[in-house]
């Protein structure tokens, strides 16, 4: 009985508001059928992880999320997204302001071959901000947020390449907070970084949920069940057949008591 | 005959080819070093040629020669560079694009002395340029063209996508991401291109003798004529006036271009450090 309000605390921060809300999608990559019929909503300030074997579309159905499927020519969407109530693929959305509020971590840490400062410095100025003063507060915020700062701080001048792999990763996590996003989509951003990088960017990530809503891809269980609020499983039962989302909702109900069959028989690793 | 014995010659024979190979070029190497060497003074780089037997210095050819090769990178570079870009990020993949790198590739095989000769009908006479630095840079530009724009595509295409993605993961357009992202990160692979390419010019004679002229003269403007080193190294040896001019030119020529492919593999390997 003691648990009962906890329990109670727990799903009303959940019932936050939904910051995306997907209805009924379906994703093409030209003929092939990749998405089907993906209903889900992404609380904001939580973190959502999107879980299932190699193949089974979360990576896709992310990059819908910030249109960046946009860029793979004769790919296609059908259904609706919107971000806080407004549709991202409507007319008169453009995709350039989109990702801006919509910031994208990668599987391969990918520095721009430039200074760690320029790096940080580069959606800023991309987005109108020159005066030196402006810039440097907002680089050394990011960076502190990033958990970066303490580490990079006297050497702002040297190339974001020469960084770690772990590093380099919190640097692109920095580079993205510089805009400001609302949310940040991280496609499995610890599988090419050392563990104890990846102690260091799961940390972050619970600090950052109180201000950005964050959905992480990631082929990791223990992972989701460590860093995320609520899973979605995802699956392509069949080669060539378009990928669902199985079950979705609270991590712990997700890893303790799924109500799907193949939800349970992935996460007691009968397949994937 | 053992397998021993056929290791051996197989190897000896391979020797011997790789021997001649780096032998032919010591052999003209040498052979214009010793020719040449005596003839490389202050004066021979700096002063004019006179007398009917072309005595003194070979310096407006020097000048003309770097001037003509300067001017044609200044014209070619923007040109090839934006041609590149928009093959390799704009360009829907198809037939245009194929039909665009094919026509590049055999602009780049087309004979110097047809060049040369198109050159002086459309530049010199058509175009009324007359025989200039700019009529010579003009067709030099059509020869390096093809060259700075296949460097600069194959440098575009070698910058990875996930450098692209960060970039327009923060919100930055396309023409943002080239100018900002791809370009800055392509730029040493493409300045080998501009080099070897103004290597390339540095050495040529056919298209500059139709379009430059033959003058010995000291090019200001941009319409004034020229002669080129190679040129002048041409009328030396077949007029047979001087020799030892002719080989103190050559001598200053080869240090040119072999100092410009020098630097292309400089910057190439620096590059590959760096990554």
């Amino acid at each position: 009985m003691t648990s009962v309000p906890a329990v109670a605390t727990a799903h009303e921060a959940l019932t936050g508001n939904p910051r995306f809300s997907v209805r009924g999608l379906e994703f093409y990559y030209g003929d092939f059928h990749a998405l089907t019929g993906i209903t889900i909503d992404v609380r904001e300030n939580s973190v959502t992880a999107f879980i299932g074997p190699s193949g089974c579309g979360k990576s896709t159905f992310l990059r819908c999320l910030n249109r960046m499927n946009d860029l793979i020519p004769g790919t296609r969407v059908e259904g609706k997204i919107t971000l806080d109530g407004a549709d991202i693929y409507g007319p008169g959305v453009d995709p350039v302001d989109l990702r801006r509020r919509v910031g994208m971590i990668f599987q391969q840490p990918n520095p721009f071959p430039m200074s760690i400062y320029d790096n940080v410095a580069f959606g800023p100025r991309l987005h109108g901000v020159s005066k030196k003063s402006e810039l440097d507060e907002i680089v050394e915020n990011a960076l502190v947020r990033a958990n970066l700062w303490k580490e990079v701080k006297d050497i702002m001048g040297r190339g974001g390449l020469t960084l770690s792999g772990g590093q380099q990763q919190r640097l692109c996590i920095a580079r993205v907070l510089a805009v400001q996003p609302d949310v940040l989509l991280m496609d499995e951003p610890c599988s090419a970084i050392d563990p104890t990088s990846v102690q260091k960017v799961e940390d972050l990530m619970a600090e950052l949920k109180s201000s950005v809503t964050i959905i992480i891809v990631t082929h990791n269980m223990q992972q989701a069940a460590r860093v995320s609020d609520e899973t979605a499983f995802f699956l392509q039962e069949r080669q060539g057949e378009a990928a669902e989302l199985i079950e979705f909702g609270r991590t712990a109900e997700i890893f303790t008591s799924p109500r799907d069959r193949r939800t349970e028989d992935y996460i007691t690793g009968r397949f994937g | 005959m053992g397998k021993r014995w056929s290791n051996r010659i197989a190897l000896g024979v391979l020797w011997a080819c790789g021997l001649i190979t780096v032998a032919a070029l010591g052999a003209v190497i040498v052979y214009v070093f010793v020719r040449g060497i005596g003839q490389i003074t202050p004066e021979f780089i700096f002063t004019k040629p006179h007398g009917v037997n072309a005595e003194g210095g070979i310096g407006p050819t020097i000048w003309a020669t770097l001037y003509v090769t300067g001017l044609s990178m200044v014209i070619v570079t923007p040109i090839a560079v934006l041609a590149a870009v928009y093959l390799a990020e704009y360009a829907v993949q198809g037939r245009l694009v194929n039909a665009i790198r094919f026509a590049a590739d055999t602009l780049a095989s087309v004979p110097s002395i047809v060049m040369g000769l198109f050159g002086f009908a459309f530049f010199v006479e058509a175009m009324g340029f007359k025989f200039s630095v700019l009529s010579g840079a003009l067709a030099l530009s059509f020869l390096m063209l093809p060259i700075v724009m296949r460097a600069t595509e194959e440098a575009i295409r070698a910058v990875p996508k996930y450098i692209r993605w960060g970039s327009y993961g923060l919100g930055a357009s396309k023409w943002q991401t080239v100018s900002r992202i791809v370009l800055p990160a392509a730029l040493p692979r493409i300045l080998t291109g501009i080099i070897l390419a103004m290597g390339r010019a540095v050495g040529e004679t056919a298209v500059v003798i139709f379009t430059m002229g033959q003058a010995i003269y000291l090019p200001l403007s941009p319409l004034d004529p020229g002669r080129s080193m190679t040129v002048h190294l041409y009328t030396l040896a077949m007029e047979g006036i001087n020799m030892d001019a002719a080989y103190g030119t050559a001598l200053l020529l080869m240090v040119m271009v072999l100092f410009f492919n020098l630097s292309a593999r400089w910057l190439a390997a620096r590059n590959r450090r760096l990554r």
